[in-house]
């Protein structure tokens, strides 16, 4: 038998399901109209995508033994890239060879994130700067730049091109699920197909002894951080086309911390080592439901963080090994 | 007189292993008690029950004729049980003094007492005849240094039994004569102490009682006269002990060019003269005392750390190496701490060992699942102990763990592979088949230069023989014998 890291976040998550399906009347109901989908399920999924992306990202960095704070700022950043060129429009997109332009500003969004991510890379990779420190950086630093592109202000964009990423829906379901489905799957075939995911863990687990089987830690680390970027790039398009604006305030604010929790709630350890990027997913999706229990049940919100805060712990503890062995020796003595 | 130690059926699981089934144990005051048994047997396991590490299944502790069931090695400690673990936990940031009295620093008005921390540090070393520079950072030292530290952090405390778990695993000749010396002394005094080793000889020039364990069970405890050493090993082993083979056929000169030939290779305040010249089909054993530079001259010719004078050939190039390009290359390194430079303890058994292979490959071209049965062949072919090789390899007695890094590089198949202190940890039994595997590849063409503190063992393997004193080359052996070897290293003064 294998046993699964995030066994108890799932077991958790069909909990918290199972009990609003009890007393939130019409919660499992998923009906179809205009063609999609709508249901409490759906919001929910829908809503975790953006801590879901992050945490793809989040748990390769968490299991090089790293973090990446970076990645709300850089969600900033690639939202602004992104409104700010649909906005004011540079000439090459005005004058493209047929493209969308927003589909091409969207996609210089992302790539912005990733050349954030790869600035991390560097500093972590090849100067040894500390992860939280590197990240910490571009975390605080970020938001500037992103406020130097939106000049201070927030930049609302008119139309529906720019919303349709994040509103549209594709086969009924919303686009944003899709996106997450295949960052998803290209983030698990990059790390099972191919023995990058092996690197990445043995690279987190001894640092010494993977130098000593001859992998590259630099070039590794430079990876991580540059997907990490990524998935902030694209979860940056999504907040911004949600709202149809780029706010460099308040974009993706927080947002890595919700990450690096559901990574953990996952069962990735942040000593580095293994990962899960299903734990990760599971992770993003169960801090979600909680947040919408809350919302729905009436509940204060000002009790949310409280409650998601004694998730975490809950989670946390029922992974501890040594929580285990203390109450088998309750038990046996 | 009743027994200072009393354990008695003693049962303990891991997932998918029983470690310990029913086991009976006891030590007298005074006593020097020598647990024996092969890679796997249960030693550690039975001695991280006793000291809290873990909780038994089931079964009875007795010590000083009160049941004790510590919970972690503090209690153990402040029960009077002292232990120096197989594998050690060292804080390698703080310094040697630190680590030899973290836990129980001398206090004054102002704090720790600093002073006070280094003389008693010094004292602790100086029982064990060694005198160091006690502000150096533990994890900058070599590997004999820092375990001579743990055993002076366990001697240091005021205890009544001495648990020592493979304590001279990596020390040379001088350093277990000093250490065997203080065992006598705390034998005297009284202290009954247990000791792990895979050294045979230890256990008839210090021990009083012999028990050995095999696969968790109890199967004999005498003293050693009553069990001579091919009872004992077929005690361990559970069948008549193979004889043991000759030493290698050396007759055969070198063939073809070198694969590896090094010229006044060095590095400042490290090595240097290092000067030799390696063919396929042989085996270059380097012999020197502790700290004769022979870990750091492996670290040169693999491209852990850069010299700075003289040139190292590869297959006639003469390139730069990091690991990765050694590999490359074809050059292999078994390093000396499987702690802390071999093992990636949360990946599988089977991970640690065909990660060379696919490093080798490529990260993008995963290896096939037809490639990764190769670990199950190796895991027969050294006897490795593990009911699942998909389990974590941390979950490994460590002779085993020691075993799969062996397989991690056996299944790359370099041309040229460095072994340092290949059989550390290896009981009897699987250290001849070791030297029997490196036999065959040689004859097959692969070349080795290997590196081990056990002089018998260098004599066995090698084809040739050079000496290192001083950290510098100093010459290869006229003839390869432990006596002829000995004396050239102890020509130092001349
Ligand atoms: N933490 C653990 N998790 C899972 N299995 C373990 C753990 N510790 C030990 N084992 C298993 O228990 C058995 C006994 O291991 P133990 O370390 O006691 O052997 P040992 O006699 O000390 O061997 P060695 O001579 O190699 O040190 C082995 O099969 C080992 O795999
Ligand atoms: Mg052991």
């Amino acid at each position: 038998m294998k046993a699964y890291p995030w066994r108890y976040s799932l077991a958790l998550l069909g909990l918290v399901l199972l009990f609003n399906a009890i007393f939130t009347p019409g919660f499992l109901a998923i009906e179809i109209r205009d063609g999609r989908l709508f249901g409490s399920l759906i919001d929910i999924f829908n809503r975790a995508t953006p801590a879901a992306l992050l945490a793809l990202g989040m748990a390769l960095v968490i299991a090089t033994a790293g973090v990446d704070l970076s990645v709300g700022a850089i969600m900033a950043i690639s939202g602004a890239v992104a409104a700010g060129l649909v906005v004011q429009p540079p000439d090459f997109l005005l004058h493209g060879m047929g493209v969308q332009p927003v589909a091409v500003a969207m996609s210089l969004a992302v790539l912005a994130g990733a050349v954030c991510g790869l600035f991390n890379g560097v500093l972590i990779g090849f100067f040894r700067i500390q992860p939280v420190v590197a990240t910490l950086l571009l975390m605080i630093a970020g938001r500037g730049v992103a406020q130097l592109l939106t000049n201070g202000q927030i930049i609302t964009v008119p139309g529906d091109d720019f919303a349709a990423l994040a509103i549209g829906t594709t086969l009924g379901l919303p686009n944003p699920i899709w996106i997450l489905a295949a960052m998803a799957l290209f983030f698990g075939a990059l790390t099972r197909l191919t023995a990058f995911g092996l690197f990445v863990e043995a690279s987190g687990d001894n640092p010494t002894a993977a130098h000593y089987v001859g992998i590259n830690g630099k070039s590794l680390r430079l990876a991580v951080y540059t997907l990490s970027g990524l998935c902030a790039g694209v979860a940056g398009i999504i907040a911004a086309s949600n709202i149809k604006a780029a706010d460099a305030n308040n974009a993706g604010l927080y947002l890595e911390l919700d990450a690096i929790l559901a990574v953990a709630v996952g069962g990735t350890a942040m000593t580095g080592g293994k990962f899960s990027l299903v734990g990760a997913l599971i992770g993003a999706v169960l801090m979600q439901a909680v947040t919408t229990t809350i919302l729905t049940r009436g509940i204060g919100t000002e009790v949310t963080l409280i409650i998601k805060a004694l998730v975490v712990v809950a989670v946390c503890l029922l992974q501890s090994p040594s929580f285990h062995e203390t109450l088998r020796r309750r038990r046996t003595a | 007189m009743a027994s200072l130690l009393r354990m008695s059926g003693i049962v303990k699981s891991f997932p998918g292993v029983k470690a310990l089934q029913g086991v009976d144990f006891e030590v007298q005051a005074g006593q020097v008690h020598a647990l024996m048994g092969e890679n796997g047997a249960g030693k550690s396991t039975l001695l991280k029950v006793l000291t809290g590490v873990y909780a038994a299944d089931a079964g009875e502790i007795e010590f000083e004729g009160a049941a004790i069931r510590p919970r972690s090695p503090q209690e153990a400690t402040a029960l009077g049980i002292s232990a120096v673990y197989q594998e050690l936990s060292l804080a390698p940031n703080l310094s040697i003094a630190e680590n030899i009295v973290i836990g129980r620093e001398p206090m004054g008005p102002l704090g720790i007492r600093w002073s006070a921390v280094r003389e008693r540090a010094r004292g602790a070393l100086s029982r064990l005849g060694l005198e160091l520079d006690v502000d150096r950072p533990v994890g900058s030292c070599s590997p004999a240094i820092q375990h001579l530290t743990a055993i002076a952090r366990a001697l240091d405390v005021d205890a009544r039994l001495l648990v020592l778990d493979e304590p001279t695993a990596s020390l040379d000749g001088d350093e277990v004569d000093a250490l065997f010396e203080v065992v006598g002394r705390l034998k005297e005094q009284g202290l009954g102490i247990v000791y792990v080793t895979h050294f045979l000889d230890e256990v008839y020039r210090i021990a009083d009682q012999v028990t050995v364990l095999r696969n968790g069970t109890l199967v004999a405890t005498d003293t050693p006269v009553a069990m001579p050493r091919r009872a004992l090993v077929a005690n361990m082993i559970g069948r008549e002990a193979p004889p043991e083979d000759a030493a290698v056929a050396r007759s055969q000169g070198p063939q073809g060019a070198p694969l590896m030939e090094a010229q006044d290779l060095g590095k400042r305040q490290s090595v240097g003269d290092i000067n030799f010249k390696l063919h396929s089909g042989e085996v270059l054993g380097l012999a020197g005392l502790l700290g004769s530079g022979r870990t750091e001259t492996l670290r040169l010719l693999f491209g852990v750390d850069r010299p700075n004078s003289g040139s190292l050939h590869v297959h006639g190039g003469a390139p730069t190496l990091t690991p990765r390009r050694a590999m490359n290359l074809g050059v292999g390194m078994l390093a000396e701490e499987r702690k802390t430079d071999g093992i990636f303890p949360n990946l599988s058994v089977r991970d640690n060992m065909m990660i060379v292979a696919q490093v080798k490959r490529g990260w993008l071209a995963r290896l096939p699942r037809s490639a990764y049965a190769q670990a199950d062949g190796k895991k027969e072919e050294l006897r490795i102990a593990t009911p699942d090789l998909d389990r974590p390899i941390a979950g490994l007695s460590g002779g085993n763990q020691q075993k799969a890094l062996l397989a991690r590089w056996l299944i790359a198949q370099p041309q040229v592979l460095l072994l340092d202190e290949p059989t550390r940890g290896i009981d009897v039994g699987a250290k001849f088949e070791i030297f029997g595997l490196v036999e065959r590849l040689r004859e097959q063409g692969m070349a080795f230069v290997l590196v081990s503190s056990e002089l018998s063992e260098i004599v066995h393997s090698s084809t040739k023989v050079a000496i290192l004193r001083d950290r510098r080359m100093v010459g290869d052996a006229p003839e390869i014998t432990e006596e002829a070897i000995m004396s050239q290293i102890a020509e130092g003064g001349e």
